[in-house]
């Protein structure tokens, strides 16, 4: 780990004037379950860490007419266990997959959001790019992006939480570099695949800050999320999928279906929406959303097992949402 | 001298119950101080650089840089220019420094020029392997009815000799059938923390040979053993790969030494998988061919894997088929030499990976025949061939009816691939047994009996998991007629009496024999003074209940403080010594064996693999400990089940890096993954009476192949390679339908 310095500053205009617009120098420290291990391989090497876990402004999770705000610092026990949150199931099932008591106590919904991907080229030090993509492309795959990956971005988003945000239509606030600037974003433009390796899989400036993030009242949405694990540990999910629907009459009159760990940004999948709209949900129409979700996969040499997994994991978000059997353990 | 003995069954009242581990309480409150625990004031913290690269040559190293960063107080080089490196990790210097931070950034900052050679590490691929010259093959090992007559040529004979016998079997399988390396994993990495009091050095190991690695360090720093004491209380896993000092020990020695001042050097995680042993592959093509009631008439294999960069230490022939031994068989093993990090002895090294290359194997005869896999096991059982494995048949048969028992096997049958799917999920059974030797190991012990009545006993042993410190405390507790609490136990270091390294399944054989032989000669002492105090016969004494009294009649006796007492001023002293000899002991026997089945369930959508059941049942003797010794079982279950669905290695082909070196890559199973297991320990009056066997090893064979055969039950396909992710699931299915 390379020495650097610290600072805890209280307020919002505190952290923006601590963050450098110089990617790579400055850090963000939250619950620090990925930046600490980060920094101890030096794959990131900060000159200062901002920790903002003492900003009051960025803790907590308030209800009225216009949604739920959650603070980015917020932590994922506490969204579990807030009743304000149960009419968006998808979340808290995306939460309880992560299945590991330290991180669920620890890590924080802004730094879920915002952690790095697991891609083991970028872990052990190839870049997040791994030279191009040649590495992952000629290399070990397995868990890697069988969408969205033709370029030299072939990693998937960490987040497990991302699609069911997505799915339900959050938004985020962003505030910085100014210290008046402030932005309302839908979720779904927060995320990007980075094209070279100074920038982030996510659109913020380096001395921007992700604060809240926004739900809109559910409104008719019953959602889901479901994931494909590999086994029961705090592992990431092999692939992972939610789904938002509503419905009049037993049709489907919207449906939000949105993958994850299939490419380098949560995967949001028109298709698979299209293929329920003015439908009933039932097996064969969740499983032709899932079929839908997958047809412009480009599986890389070993992922190829993936596309039949995010398919599954569609149908059985999809069914969850509408409250049917899934199948599966 | 008194002839050593076991108490007769029935009689005892320690040896064979239940008892929690003397030290489970510090270990579970984290006062119990492993290596990794121990700081000493002014300590300096050193790790490695390894390189970056699988197979280089060193052209040049600059350290300038890293002695200039801040804290950093010594940085040495551990290669030189030349060198040839054949493994990603290797260790080419190493940098000590005031916290860690600084001694990682001191790493960073050294430069070093490679020629990079070229790298070969995808050793499942045996044409890749013979294209690379990376392949060895050994001479084949034949045995058939007929053999070649002098003017006949041998490959052209055995070519029709195996060809009649094939065309004589009712059924023939060929398959194909893998395991992929897996590194040892020990939740603490391999490491020491070493200190100097003027020349003479204490080295906190981490290590599972206390009394033999004093000399490794001695060695290389210029000194002899005498001026080393290695200790080592509690161990965080070794598994087989913590045997030696290890160039990373002496260095941090080296380094103390030079400086001044303690150095601590435990392994960062992914140089601990690198560098610091792997268990080797195995790869397999078999053609089998079997009666019409399944039992096997030959065997043809020919079979692959590495053990890293140097000598053959993959899979030995002779265990090809595993337990099995069909009448003909011609078996060929071939090692083939990766840039990779080179093994060490991994729990039953090579049993695991034979047992899942052909009980596997055996399991598809059944399939083939649509037959039970149990009645095709049964008929295969071996007829014993040495004085060791006598009744061993029968003890298979014993445990597999035990086993079946506890599986409800018959009930819950079903042909492969022909269960009830319950949606996508269906279930399946598989079995597997396992043989080990599992003979004591060297032990020498001092017992001192104090004249106010205290115990203690002092060996150079360790505790790798089979509860040492108990084991010991009940048997000398058991021989005195005290109970546990009684008996202080010190073990952990390199100045007690020498006892053996705990490899092979030994520990519990070894040093039950030197405590038991020193306590039992300790009292033969005691009695002849409590005869003469007592005016009876020594022979008419007993040990019981805190007393040294005639037997039955516990008014006619002493208590154990009074006994001792007539020891006078000074603690009687009495070496208990056990040295493995021709004859066999009363003590401790070799030979064990073990039968276990899986129960599972698959999704065959997702290819998710999930543990239903377990059963495991196993012999070793005379049990000392039922409690610990069941623990060892479930844990090596665990670890089976492990390896079976989550555990490898993964390289990156072209460049030969370990991409999956980190606790979030490397998977294993945890808690919510292992289901159901029953464990039943097999201890007929014929297993008892042959005295203490090792059972540390044995248990973690048979999980890869049992659960294999039983995922092949329930998909009636075939997942060839362990483990048995997603991705191999539903690639299988894949080829299945195809």
């Amino acid at each position: 780990m390379k020495a650097f310095e610290y600072a805890a500053p209280l307020y919002e205009a505190d952290v923006l004037e601590l963050l450098s617009a110089e990617p790579g120098t400055t850090e963000i420290l939250a619950g620090g379950t990925d930046l600490i291990g980060l920094m101890k391989k030096m794959i990131i090497t900060p000159d200062r860490v901002v920790n903002i876990k003492e900003v009051a402004s960025l803790g907590g999770i308030e209800r009225d007419s216009l949604g739920v705000t959650i603070g980015a610092v917020t932590t994922l026990d506490d969204i579990l266990e807030s009743p304000d949150l149960d009419d968006y199931p998808a979340l808290k099932q995306a939460i309880r997959c992560i299945n590991s008591p330290q991180i669920q106590a620890q890590g924080t919904i802004g730094g879920e959001l915002c952690q790095r991907p697991r891609c083991w080229y970028f872990r052990q030090g190839d870049g997040l790019l791994a030279q191009a993509g040649r590495l992952v492309a000629e290399g070990e795959n397995r868990y890697h992006a069988i969408l969205g990956n033709l370029g030299p971005a072939k990693f998937v988003h960490a987040s497990r939480l991302a699609p069911a945000l997505l799915a339900v239509e959050a938004s985020v606030r962003i505030i910085g570099p100014g210290p008046e600037d402030e932005t309302i974003m839908p979720l779904a433009d927060f995320f990007r695949t980075p094209r070279h390796e100074r920038q982030r899989e996510h659109v913020l400036e380096p001395n921007q800050l992700l604060t809240h993030i926004l739900l809109p009242p559910v409104d008719g949405f019953t959602s889901a999320s479901y994931e494909v694990r590999h086994g029961e540990g705090p592992d990431y999910p092999l692939v992972a999928a939610a789904a938002a629907l509503r419905t009049t009459g037993g049709l489907v009159t919207q449906a939000n279906v949105v993958m994850g760990h299939v490419a380098p940004v949560p995967w949001l999948s028109a298709s698979a929406a299209e293929a329920l709209l003015g439908r009933p949900v039932n097996e064969a129409t969740a499983r032709a959303a899932g079929e839908a979700a997958l047809v412009s996969a480009t599986p890389l040499s070993g992922n190829g097992y993936k596309v039949k997994l995010a398919r599954v994991a569609v149908q059985r978000a999809v069914l969850l949402a509408a409250g049917l059997e899934t199948g599966g353990f | 001298m008194a002839q050593y003995s076991w108490p007769k069954r029935g009689t005892a009242s320690l040896i064979g119950t239940e008892q929690d581990r003397i030290d489970g309480l510090p270990k579970a409150t984290g006062m119990a101080k492993y290596a990794y625990d121990i700081n000493a004031p002014e300590m300096l913290f050193a790790k490695l650089l390894g390189s970056p690269h699988a197979h280089c040559r060193i052209k040049s190293i600059d350290t300038s840089a890293a002695e200039k960063v801040r804290g950093v107080k010594a940085v040495k080089t551990m290669k030189e220019p030349g060198n040839e490196i054949r493994w990603q990790g290797d260790h080419i210097a190493c940098v000590a420094a005031e916290s860690e931070g600084a001694a990682a950034e001191g790493v960073a900052a050294i430069k070093v020029d490679y020629e990079l050679l070229d790298v070969f590490v995808n050793e499942e691929d045996l044409e890749a392997a013979e294209r690379a010259g990376r392949a060895q093959p050994l001479k084949p090992d034949i045995k058939t009815p007929n053999e070649p007559g002098d003017d006949d040529d041998e490959d052209e004979f055995y070519n029709m000799e195996f060809d009649r016998l094939f065309s004589e079997a009712a059924v023939v399988v060929e398959g194909y059938y893998g395991v992929p390396v897996i590194s040892h994993m020990c939740l603490e990495p391999h490491g020491s923390t070493c200190e100097w009091n003027s020349d003479k050095l204490l080295a906190h190991l981490s290590t599972q040979n206390v009394s033999g690695t004093a000399s490794q360090f001695g060695d290389p720093l210029g000194i002899t053993a005498d001026d080393v004491t290695v200790h080592c209380d509690y161990i965080g896993g070794g598994f087989g790969s913590k045997f030696a000092a290890d160039a990373w020990g002496v260095i941090a020695a080296q380094i103390a030494k030079e400086t001044g001042r303690p150095v601590k050097l435990m392994l960062d995680r992914d140089l601990e998988l690198k560098i610091a042993g792997i268990r080797p592959s195995g790869f397999i093509k078999v053609k089998a061919g079997a009666d019409s009631e399944g039992k096997v008439t030959v065997w043809d294999s020919r079979h692959w894997g590495t053990a890293g960069p140097g000598a053959p230490g993959n899979v030995g022939h002779g265990i090809i088929p595993y337990v099995f031994n069909p009448p003909s068989i011609r078996r060929q093993q071939i090692p083939i030499l990766t840039d990779t990090g080179p093994h060490r002895a991994w729990r039953a090294p090579g049993h695991p990976q034979a047992c899942a290359m052909s009980q596997t194997a055996y399991d598809d005869i059944a399939a083939k025949l649509g037959i039970d896999s149990y009645d095709v096991f049964l008929r295969n059982l071996p007829k014993p061939s040495t004085p060791e494995q006598a009744h061993r048949d029968e003890i298979y048969r014993g445990e597999m009816e035990v086993a079946a028992r506890l599986m409800d096997w018959k009930a819950k049958w079903h042909p492969h691939g022909k269960g009830n799917a319950k949606g996508s999920i269906v279930t399946g059974l598989g079995m597997a047994l396992h043989t080990w030797g599992g003979s004591a190991h060297n032990s020498t012990c001092i017992i001192k009996v104090h004249p106010d009545g205290g115990v203690e006993t002092f060996l150079g042993s360790q505790d790798l998991g089979p509860g040492t410190r108990t084991v010991i405390a009940m048997v000398v507790a058991e021989t005195f007629g005290l109970p546990i609490s009684a008996v202080k136990v010190n073990i952990g270091s390199s100045r007690y009496p020498a006892s053996g390294p705990s490899g092979g399944s030994t520990t519990v054989g070894g040093v039950s024999e030197s405590n038991r032989r020193g306590s039992q000669d300790a009292l033969e002492q005691l009695f002849a003074l409590v005869a003469k105090k007592l005016q009876v016969e020594p022979a008419s004494l007993e040990a019981k209940k805190g007393r040294i009294q005639v037997q039955g009649e516990p008014s006619k006796g002493l208590s154990w403080k009074e006994a001792c007492s007539l020891l006078g001023m000074k603690p009687l002293e009495v070496q208990g010594k056990y040295e493995r000899g021709a004859e066999p002991s009363p003590l401790s026997s070799i030979q064990v064996g073990g039968v276990q089945m899986a129960e599972v369930a698959v999704d065959r959508d997702t290819g998710v693999v999930k543990m239903k059941k377990y059963v495991a049942v196993q012999d070793m003797g005379l049990i000392i400990n039922r409690k610990t010794a069941a623990s060892q079982i479930y844990g090596a279950v665990i670890m089976g089940i492990a390896y079976a669905l989550f555990e490898e290695r993964i390289m990156d082909p072209k460049t030969g890096a370990y991409v999956n070196c980190e606790t979030g890559d490397y998977k294993l199973a945890r808690l919510g993954d292992v289901g159901e297991i029953v464990v039943e320990l097999y201890e007929p009056d014929s297993e008892y009476k042959r005295g203490v066997v090792g059972l540390g090893e044995p248990p973690v064979i048979s999980p890869g192949a049992a659960i294999s055969n039983a995922v092949a039950n329930a998909l009636g396909v075939r997942v060839p390679v362990l483990p048995l992710t997603p991705k191999r699931v539903l690639e299988a299915l894949e080829e299945g339908r195809a």
